[in-house]
């Protein structure tokens, strides 16, 4: 499977998520220069993270306008799959590929930890492969992270499924004083309604490898994997 | 065409939880302001640009706040002045 990994200036997790997919995972990928016109092929969309354009104006609001952003929202029009890591996230909201907005931090503070999240809905494309409530280390960094969105569309998401993951505490359960970012409804990750496009704030692509602490993301991947091949 | 200067207020939307409005609040509570209700923080934008009236400059920002100036999702705008620039 091709990965394609969409490089914005100031994206900062591309090379995390080129490492995962390649050297992990044993996938091929290719770069995706914000100004190019075509995805070279590519059958995964990477958004990674990072501040592109300094963050200006709103997280991710400049970069949905990049040319590469027009290719990217035709590929998940056509069911083309889409991962959205952090600021990618961020994008994939301002493009209108996801419903809500990250806005600041509750504690007005970058946070940057490795944070708990559980896996909320394990029939999708992202996360086949892991178990039901499953609880997963990955790591997060970002100033911009908390998940908003009107009582109508977050209730919706709820009813669908497409809340894919969801910061707990140590107990595994949502928390709002342990919650790293105040998102509302401990959300950490959801997925369109379609089941192509996948936005989270937490980085899988950095827990790729038990050395760095954490493999828990790799099974995002794997989940990605096994979809295509079924 | 004229050339106008049109300012835009851009705010969280009432109601969205603003930790930065909190903090200042909470910051003017603590100097002694005690009528201090609610303080929103957002971004004040001047835009000069040529139209061939003002209130066609004022519909082309109000167009810009849709598509990039403001988020539909979580924040208001409001024109605050249109002028000759």
């Amino acid at each position: 499977m091709k990965f394609g990994i969409v490089k914005f200036p100031g994206s900062n997790s591309d090379e995390d998520a080129f490492h995962a997919v390649t050297d992990v995972l044993g996938q091929e990928a290719v770069w995706l220069w914000h100004k190019d016109h075509d995805l070279r092929g590519a059958d995964v969309i990477i958004l990674p993270g990072g501040f592109s354009y300094g963050d200006y104006l709103r997280a991710g609001a400049i970069a949905r306008f990049s040319p590469i952003m027009r290719e990217v929202v035709a590929h998940a029009d056509r069911g083309g799959l889409v991962i959205g890591i952090c600021n990618g996230f961020q994008i994939a909201c301002e493009a209108g590929l996801l419903p809500g907005a990250l806005l600041r931090n509750r504690s007005l503070q970058f946070v940057s930890e490795q944070s708990r999240v559980r896996v909320e809905n394990t029939e999708t494309r992202f996360t086949n492969q892991y178990a039901p409530g499953q609880l997963l280390r990955l790591p997060i960094a970002h100033g911009d992270g908390r998940y908003t969105a009107d009582d109508a569309t977050l209730d919706r998401l709820e009813g669908n499924g497409q809340v894919l993951f969801r910061y707990v505490n140590a107990s595994g359960v949502v928390d709002p004083a342990s919650d790293p970012n105040g998102s509302m409804r401990g959300i950490a990750g959801i997925v369109n309604d379609r089941g192509n496009v996948l936005g989270l704030m937490p980085h899988p692509e950095r827990a790729a490898e038990a050395v760095v602490g954490s493999a828990d993301g790799v099974a995002l991947f794997e989940s990605v994997l096994a979809s295509v091949s079924v | 065409m004229s050339r106008y200067r049109v300012a835009v207020h851009i705010v969280p939307r009432r109601g969205i939880l603003d930790p930065q409005g909190k903090a200042v609040a909470d910051a003017l509570h603590s100097l002694g302001f005690d009528g201090v209700r609610d303080v929103r923080v957002g971004r004040h934008l001047v835009i000069d640009a040529d139209a061939s009236e003002p209130a066609a400059a004022e519909r082309a920002v109000r167009d810009m706040c849709a598509k990039l100036l403001a988020n539909p999702v979580t924040e208001d705008f409001e024109i605050a002045n249109v002028e000759h620039a």
